[in-house]
């Protein structure tokens, strides 16, 4: 059914049609009114069957759905920032333990300082956690993707994480289309687990592992993620099948397809790329984007095959890897690595900063012109940048960093990038 | 021992040196779950834990109680630690029934979530249990362990507490007691071990959540534990067992003297036993014959050195304590000390 609902609320009632058994909920920016919305639902009894648990801490929610997907119940928890890196030690052990559960990751910036606006730097963080990482470009997406999450979770006894940009898609209202329930009943079956805790078969979960056996048990996890590679699209097709939309998938091309330059970047912000590039190709341009839908697993040979006739690519990431550079154009770039395509590396987007359809035009140009640092900070401000070096270097006490530079670009300027 | 009736604590067939009853003097009902051929033997035996674990004992009786209360139908969450290394060596495990480890401080946390799951299946017949050391329940998994009982969770959560953090190598935790040597609290300085006025009383913390029970117990007195897991597990909510379990490994004891331990530890009033409903104290296991603080410090290397005359004052302060504990849970009968 077709409605204009808020994305939290899409993604709350994408979950609900998935008849989950456990929800934990911890409140922290911008997942909260997706947790708000389902203890509602559960209170009022429009979900049948299921626990809605208010836990102490991100750490507990996580570990009440290790505790719950291991006793056999469809697990679900969202979480974003420090939230994530508070349950860090779960994230791995949830995957390291083969549950499925599923979490919406609200994609924001990790501070210190601290942030509430979205960039991928929680989920980034987790990227070798062991969890498939799902991005979601639209709530419509969202819903649909949520759906799939469970079932891919289940088949192949891993978790997933949704991953959707904070503010951006959790708090914008916009058309989406909610599934029936026999559709997702018909997509999702029950939860059968591959391992259960149950009196009537006693089974010992996270035992210790050494050395003999470590290695192949963590091959093993390798080879489900790769395996997910072939699942992932397949179940797609099959969601299309019955809900009629291409939703999902690995990778999802907009007029890349024999493009010189392809912009490749992840969630929301294709969609204003997607005008300013078409503008671009209307001028003569070849150019044209390609979202990865799924970060983990990594879709390497996906983009191997749609990279085939491009020259040129740009990857767009609101993320960092301090001291190194770019995180996606660093999987990009070892995808692409016996390819004869120029990666250029753009940082945008941080905490929130503003990403628009000018700012994007102009680093385009000078990105078809191979003209972009390596990595390329998007509409930084390196004035600012460089009066804080100055203050480092001619001030032993030059104070906190991150208050000089809010001073340096003055009250104003900062309430304009909210 | 509330379990057993007044008429039959005179009994005075008692184990050398004890005021243990022996199984065979007791009539059928009265007898241990250890006693009975029945017993589920959840921790199995080949397990690796050192000669004389208390924890070994104290979580062989507690789970075989709390399974016989549930009727074998029963889940434990794990944290990490010694319980957890010893007895599931990848791909052995000594557990005979649902076990799950995930990670040092979650276990409670987990044990709601399987509560949870039960809850929304429609399978509450099946209870669960949670188990940790001292330093997994009153440290790290402290936070996730108040969250459990603030939501008054229907799980039964067992800490054996043997005062230190022994599976990393006898490290300090916050239910070390005072003057007690670990590896990071050495006997040097002025001060010699732990520093005292640190800390803290779980069991009394448990009881400020207003849970339907809290009992500390400990392996000298089995009959008291099997009593006092089988009424925890009558309860629905959250309830907070703790087991006191010497170690002889971390306390540096005889590993033929930890039930002896145990004994002189609540007989000198060291480790007070009581029960709490409700945040109200409604049992306490009076000493029967006090033995000096003294007697118990003096089996174990790492209170050694509160017995040389520079450290006099670390001796009267953990005497004060157990004065305290017998002040505070009126440990000692008005009557006097019974024979």
């Amino acid at each position: 059914m077709l409605k204009q609902v808020e994305g939290s609320h899409a993604v709350a009632e994408a979950v609900a049609l998935c008849r989950p058994e456990v929800i934990s909920a911890y409140p922290i920016t911008p997942q909260t009114h997706i947790v708000e919305d389902l203890g509602t639902m559960v209170k009022a009894g429009a979900i049948e069957n299921c626990e809605f648990m208010l836990v102490e801490s991100e750490f507990g929610a996580l570990s009440a759905c290790i505790g719950s997907s291991a006793a056999g119940a469809r697990s679900y928890t969202a979480t974003s920032s420090q939230g994530m890196l508070f349950m860090m030690e779960a994230v791995y052990n949830a995957s390291g333990m083969g549950l499925p559960i599923v979490m919406t990751v609200g994609n924001r910036a990790i501070g210190a300082p601290i942030n509430i606006w979205n960039d991928w730097g929680d989920s980034m963080s987790a990227r070798d956690g062991g969890w498939l990482q799902l991005f979601v470009e639209s709530n419509q997406q969202a819903v649909d993707v949520h759906i799939q999450a469970f079932r891919l979770a289940e088949k192949l006894s891993l978790p997933v994480m949704v991953c959707m940009d904070g503010f951006i898609l959790t708090h914008s209202y916009s058309q989406v289309d909610i599934p029936e329930q026999a559709q997702v009943d018909e997509f999702l079956p029950p939860f059968e687990p591959r391992q259960v805790l149950d009196p009537a078969s006693p089974l010992s979960m996270g035992a210790m592992v050494g050395p003999e056996a470590f290695t192949e048990v963590r091959f093993l996890s390798h080879q489900k993620q790769l395996d997910a590679l072939d699942l992932i699209p397949q179940q797609a097709a099959e969601f299309e099948a019955i809900f009629g939309r291409d939703s999902g998938g690995l990778i999802k091309e907009f007029d890349s397809a024999g493009a010189e330059t392809v912009v490749i970047t992840l969630g929301s912000v294709v969609g204003t790329m997607k005008e300013v590039l078409a503008g671009m190709r209307d001028e003569g341009h070849s150019i044209g984007a390609l979202t990865i839908r799924s970060f983990r697993p990594f879709p390497s040979a996906a983009l191997l095959e749609a990279l085939k006739d491009a020259k040129r690519v740009i990857v767009f990431e609101k993320c960092l890897a301090v001291g190194m550079g770019g995180i996606v154009s660093m999987n990009v770039r070892m995808a692409l690595k016996d390819q004869p395509i120029k990666v250029q590396s753009v940082i945008g987007g941080l905490g929130g900063r503003p990403i628009t359809r000018a700012g994007l035009r102009r680093m385009f140009e000078k990105g078809l012109n191979d003209q972009l640092e390596e990595p390329h900070f998007h509409d930084i401000d390196m004035s600012i940048v460089e009066r804080e070096l100055e203050r480092e270097k001619s001030q032993l006490r030059s104070g906190s960093i991150a208050e000089n530079v809010l001073h340096d670009v003055g009250v104003v300027a900062a309430a304009k990038t909210i | 021992m509330a379990q057993i009736p007044e008429s039959q604590q005179k009994v005075k067939f008692y184990q050398t040196g004890t005021f243990t009853v022996g199984n065979r003097l007791l009539d059928a009902e009265h007898r241990n779950v250890q006693a009975t051929m029945d017993r589920c033997n959840s921790l199995d035996s080949g397990h690796r834990a050192c000669q004389g674990c208390g924890e070994a004992l104290g979580a062989r009786f507690a789970i075989d109680a709390a399974m016989r209360a549930s009727n074998n139908q029963l889940i434990a969450a794990n944290a990490t630690g010694c319980l957890e290394v010893f007895t599931t060596p990848y791909p052995q495990t000594a557990w005979s029934m649902p076990w799950i480890h995930s990670l040092f401080g979650n276990a409670s946390a987990v044990a709601s979530g399987i509560a949870a799951a039960l809850k929304a299946k429609g399978r509450e017949d099946v209870r669960v249990i949670a188990q940790g050391g001292d330093g997994g329940t009153t440290d790290i998994g402290f936070g996730c362990l108040s969250g459990t009982f603030d939501r008054n969770d229907d799980v039964l959560y067992i800490c054996y507490n043997n005062q230190a953090y022994m599976n990393t190598g006898v490290q300090r935790s916050s239910a070390t007691p005072g003057a007690a040597r670990t590896a990071t609290t050495m006997p040097v300085g002025k001060n010699p071990g732990n520093v005292f006025g640190t800390g803290k009383n779980v069991p009394l913390v448990a009881m400020a959540h207003q849970i339907p029970y809290v009992a500390t117990a400990s392996v000298h007195d089995l009959h008291d534990l099997e009593y006092k897991v089988t009424r925890a597990m009558e309860v629905r909510g959250a309830r907070y067992i703790e087991i006191f379990v010497p170690c002889p490994l971390g306390w540096g004891s005889k590993p033929g003297d930890t039930v002896k331990l145990a004994r002189l530890a609540v007989e000198s009033g060291m480790y007070p036993l009581f029960e709490a409903e409700d945040g109200e104290i409604t049992g306490v296991t009076k000493i029967r014959r006090h033995v000096a603080v003294s007697e118990y410090l003096k089996l174990q290397r790492r209170f050694a050195h509160v017995f040389k005359p520079d450290n006099a004052h670390q001796l009267e302060q953990l005497e004060a304590i157990a004065e305290r504990n017998i002040r505070r849970f009126d440990l000692v009968s008005a009557e006097g000390e019974e024979e």
